[in-house]
């Protein structure tokens, strides 16, 4: 892995020597997050997210190994032991709201994460194996947050996990026995709250292993960076360790000051107030929302509100439900084939004027509309404001993107990192990077480059 | 002369620099440490009695209807508890084992309240690896010392809980009870 | 290629589907249709604004007010706990309120909890012990739901955490009651149904409590006046504590864990910008 002039790891003492021969772990260690790994130069402050994800990650499964110490899945107790845990357990309370809001945390910095790679097009090649190993990461923690909002098992979480679990009765034939199959019965009971507290324990220890193969895919190119350039030269990179532990080290600390701002000030802001209330079968609450992460794809749901027909004949061929459901899916599954549809040579939306335009005041006030309605109540003019922000979000992707991919002309890019970070000072750029390098343009895609030997070894 | 000191002047400048740069690292790492390690507190502390098992709970038990030579079990924050009525032979022995030689010295007047030396109130938890001892039920072996017998290990306590033979160190234990009445006791 | 191909035309077939079937009759409704009816009653709502002053225990830097918890708490004993339960309170939590152990222990006493006869094991009450729970007033759900004109009274142990900004809520809803506007309610024909009470800041101003509270319903120990406002305001404050024993603790834990994170993080960007230091190149 790694490049050509990457920092050698070298064992000093007996032991490390009789490490290193044996299990070489603190090697594997100095390659992945030391100074054996280096790192473009140039990186800002939206590459902090990465680490943090995984620091999301740890604080989840400790807090939530302890938690699971005092917890029962048992629909008799369950709410009751969560309330054990907030009144008897000691700093009960503190675990249980660092884990509540710990599963937000995590989905900030994870959306932030993946907003960055929509920006900078981190899923272009040769990182496309990184992207889609994050999609299946982010379905993962989906799937995981909704089983642990069930725990509690909350009104909302009860009527929560009859709707999600409701979205698999619209497909056709096997839909009605597979949400009987997937519940263990015909409403959430027992049966559903145990499985979903079995798999909400075995989900995040799965999560921790595609991310050691996200990292491992990482490290095969390196790290992307803001300028979309590749890496070519020494010059262009700093190790790992120092340079970025440090940065993420400083990054660590804000968010943590976030984090603890909420875990001890507004511990519920977050949350819904008819979780406090204990699942009742027998009545649905006035409105039901999901957790505000998964708002943006419940508006995506609810905007499919008539049946897809033949005009004028009332043959349905897809039903409202259905549809909808397909298309809650599909806005998450396009992602994988994300780096297939835009294929513009130029990475880093900086470049791109037309695509950053379409992603400033297309995407982002879309991802907006749609944030906004999925947590509002179904009524107008929410409905038709996540009904035109749905249509927008497929046409971006499917539509706009592939299509600017081929008609935009990119700016300049600088000849290199380290010419972009310099200003111009570097050897061989053009001054100040201000005129068209076609080298550069085309330099930055593997297999092209001009100069093979600086490609990353594998 | 004035060159030298200023070349000293430069070292010992640059030498401070490094030093203060240093010093900022170490107390950067040192401030994570300490925040870590802080950490832990709530992790392993949860693991502690929480607040309800740590609330003291007590237990009224009628020791009236027991018959001299009889014992009962009863419960007493989730641990047994035994009650035995002792006969005048059993109290005569145990007074006449007062002086003799044991693990865990005690007397008997030391292990009842004055005015009920009749009866006996002792957790039902052999101070050995904490089994629950036989000889408490009719029937049930009660040892080589005719108190109570642990058959995990082979402990073999005295009419008066006191541990005679085998690995158990300490006698059985007393748990703080009162009489409220005449025939009941209030443990804890 | 074919990828692309195939996903421009799935996106256009999304976007016709939704422009052609939902999209263009939502907005013609929206723009041109009926406005949607609402409820007549929700002309009565009023959204209240808790108590003036607030509460002891509002704001970053808030404390318990003892005194009003201990009112608080007998608004709830002699009122409340009539038909409310609070089921993940123990009497032992009372301490918290500052009452010495010694008066945990008559209070615990001076309340009767379902208990097992020692003796023949047929069920029974006793005087409550610090370690048991406040009692519920019916032993079922159906017995609740028959006594009370098949509206089961909610517990109240987290009733401040169960209604957004619930403590605010509590203390408006207990001085909400009243009559409507008779001149309004005979125009749109609003009219309280049988066996409900309106109730301006009750989302459908339609509640099946009565009036709990009355003037001097209470005997203040303290002296304090048992207006329904302070009875409303003590036991909403009450109701907080039981809801959030550990509100106060969790605050002062915030401060003294913020102020270190940010020290620490002082010293992590001095650490960051000292190591970045020689890197940085000079502008031009």
């Amino acid at each position: 892995m790694s490049f050509a002039w990457a920092k050698q790891y070298e064992p000093q003492t007996a032991l490390t020597k009789w490490l290193d021969e044996k299990l070489p772990l603190p090697r594997l260690v100095y390659n992945a997050v030391g100074a054996g790994y280096p790192v473009p130069r140039n990186l800002n402050y939206m590459w902090n997210f990465g680490v943090l994800a995984g620091f999301f990650l740890v604080v989840q499964i400790v807090t939530g190994v302890v938690l699971a110490m005092h917890y029962a899945a048992n629909q008799a107790v369950a709410f009751g032991t969560v309330e054990h845990i907030m009144r008897n357990v000691n700093y009960g309370w503190m675990l249980r709201y660092a884990h509540a809001n710990g599963a937000s945390f995590f989905f900030i910095v994870i959306y932030l994460h993946i907003f960055r790679g929509f920006f900078y097009s981190s899923y272009k090649a040769p990182r496309e194996m990184i992207w889609l190993l994050g999609v299946v990461i982010f379905l993962l923690m989906m799937a995981t947050a909704f089983m642990g909002y069930v725990l509690p098992w909350g009104q909302m979480s009860f009527w929560g996990a009859q709707v999600i679990t409701g979205l698999f009765s619209a497909i056709p034939l096997v839909g009605e026995p597979l949400q009987v199959w997937l519940l263990g019965g015909f409403a959430p009971d027992n049966a559903a709250l145990n499985r979903f507290f079995s798999l909400h324990f075995l989900l995040p220890f799965v999560i921790a292993g595609v991310v050691i193969l996200h990292i491992w895919a990482l490290h095969i190119p390196g790290s992307s960076n803001p300028t979309g350039v590749e890496v070519k030269q020494e010059s262009d990179t700093v190790p790992f360790h120092p340079y970025y532990t440090a940065k993420d080290g400083f990054g660590l600390g804000v968010i943590l000051i976030l984090f603890t701002a909420m875990v001890f000030f507004l511990p519920n802001a977050l949350g819904h107030p008819d979780n406090y209330i204990e699942a009742n079968p027998l009545s649905t609450p006035a409105h039901i929302v999901p957790e505000w992460y998964f708002w943006p794809f419940y508006a995506i749901l609810r905007a499919f509100t008539g049946d897809l027909s033949i005009p004028f004949t009332g043959i349905v061929l897809i039903p409202a439900k259905l549809l909808g459901v397909i298309a809650m899916f599909g806005s998450i599954l396009l992602w994988f084939i994300l780096p297939w549809l835009d294929k513009s040579p130029v990475r880093s939306g900086h470049y791109r004027p037309m695509f950053r335009k379409f992603f400033w005041f297309g995407l982002i006030p879309c991802m907006i509309a749609l944030f906004i309605c999925g947590g509002a109540p179904a009524e107008e003019p929410y409905v038709v404001i996540s009904q035109i922000a749905t249509a927008y979000y497929f046409l971006h992707f499917l539509v706009i993107l592939p299509i600017i991919s081929q008609i935009e002309v990119p700016k300049p890019l600088p000849f290199s990192i380290t010419e972009a970070v310099l200003g111009g000072a570097a050897p061989g750029g053009t001054s100040g990077g201000g005129k068209i390098n076609p080298e550069g343009v085309v330099g930055g895609l593997p297999g092209t480059a001009t100069d093979g030997s600086l490609q990353p070894a594998e | 002369m004035a060159t030298n000191t200023a070349a000293t002047t430069e070292v010992s400048a640059a030498e401070e620099g490094v030093r203060r740069r240093d010093w900022i690292h170490i107390a950067a790492l040192g401030t994570a440490g300490v925040g870590g390690a802080s950490l832990l507190f709530p992790l392993v502390s949860q693991m502690a009695p929480s607040a309800d098992v740590l609330a003291a709970s007590t237990t009224e038990v009628d020791v009236g209807a027991i018959q001299p030579g009889q014992s009962i079990k009863a419960s007493f924050r989730k641990q047994p508890l035994f009650v035995k009525r002792l006969t005048a032979e059993e109290i005569a022995k145990a007074k006449a084992d007062d002086g003799a030689s044991m693990r865990d010295p005690a007397k008997l007047a030391d292990r009842t309240k004055a005015g009920h030396e009749d009866v006996l109130v002792t957790m039902g938890v052999c101070t050995h690896l904490g089994c629950v001892p036989l000889g408490a039920a009719e029937g049930e072996n009660k040892g080589e010392f005719g108190g109570y017998f642990c058959p995990c290990h082979g402990s073999h306590y005295d009419v008066a809980g006191r541990i005679r033979k085998g690995p158990a160190p300490l006698n059985l234990q007393v748990p703080e009870y009162e009489f409220t009445s005449d025939t009941v006791i209030r443990v804890g | 290629m074919t990828i692309r191909l195939g996903g421009i035309i799935v996106g256009l077939a999304i976007t016709a589907v939704l422009v052609l079937w939902s999209l263009l009759p939502g907005v013609y409704n929206y723009a041109f249709g009926p406005a949607p009816e609402k409820q007549p009653s929700y002309a009565f709502y009023e959204h209240g604004d808790g108590p003036d002053g607030g509460f002891a225990f509002d704001g970053a830097f808030g404390k318990w007010d003892y005194a009003q918890l201990q009112r608080g708490y007998q608004v709830y004993k002699e009122v409340c706990s009539a038909c409310h339960s609070l089921k993940f309170v123990a009497f032992r939590n009372l301490k918290q309120l500052g009452y010495t152990e010694a008066e945990v222990d008559a209070e615990a006493a001076a309340w009767t909890v379902p208990g097992i006869d020692p003796a023949t094991g047929e069920v029974t009450t006793r005087p409550g012990e610090p370690t048991d729970y406040f009692p519920s007033p019916y032993p079922n759900a159906v017995a609740a739901a028959a006594a009370n004109n098949n509206a089961i009274p909610p517990d109240l142990s987290l009733m401040a955490k169960a209604r957004h900004d619930g403590s605010n809520y509590i203390y408006d809803l207990l001085t909400g009651y009243g009559e409507p506007d008779p001149a309004k309610a005979a125009k749109v024909g609003f009219e309280t149904p049988d066996g409900l009470y309106f109730n301006k800041h009750f989302p459908n101003v339609n509640i099946a409590m009565p009036q709990p509270l009355s003037d001097g319903q209470v005997t203040y120990a303290d002296g304090t006046e048992a207006s329904i406002s302070q009875m409303s305001k003590d036991v909403a404050a009450f109701l907080t504590w039981t809801a959030e024993p550990s509100l106060v603790e969790r605050r002062q834990t915030g401060w003294f864990v913020i102020i270190f994170l940010m020290f620490a993080t002082t010293l992590a960007f001095l650490s960051y910008k000292q190591i970045w230091a020689g890197l940085k190149p000079k502008k031009k």
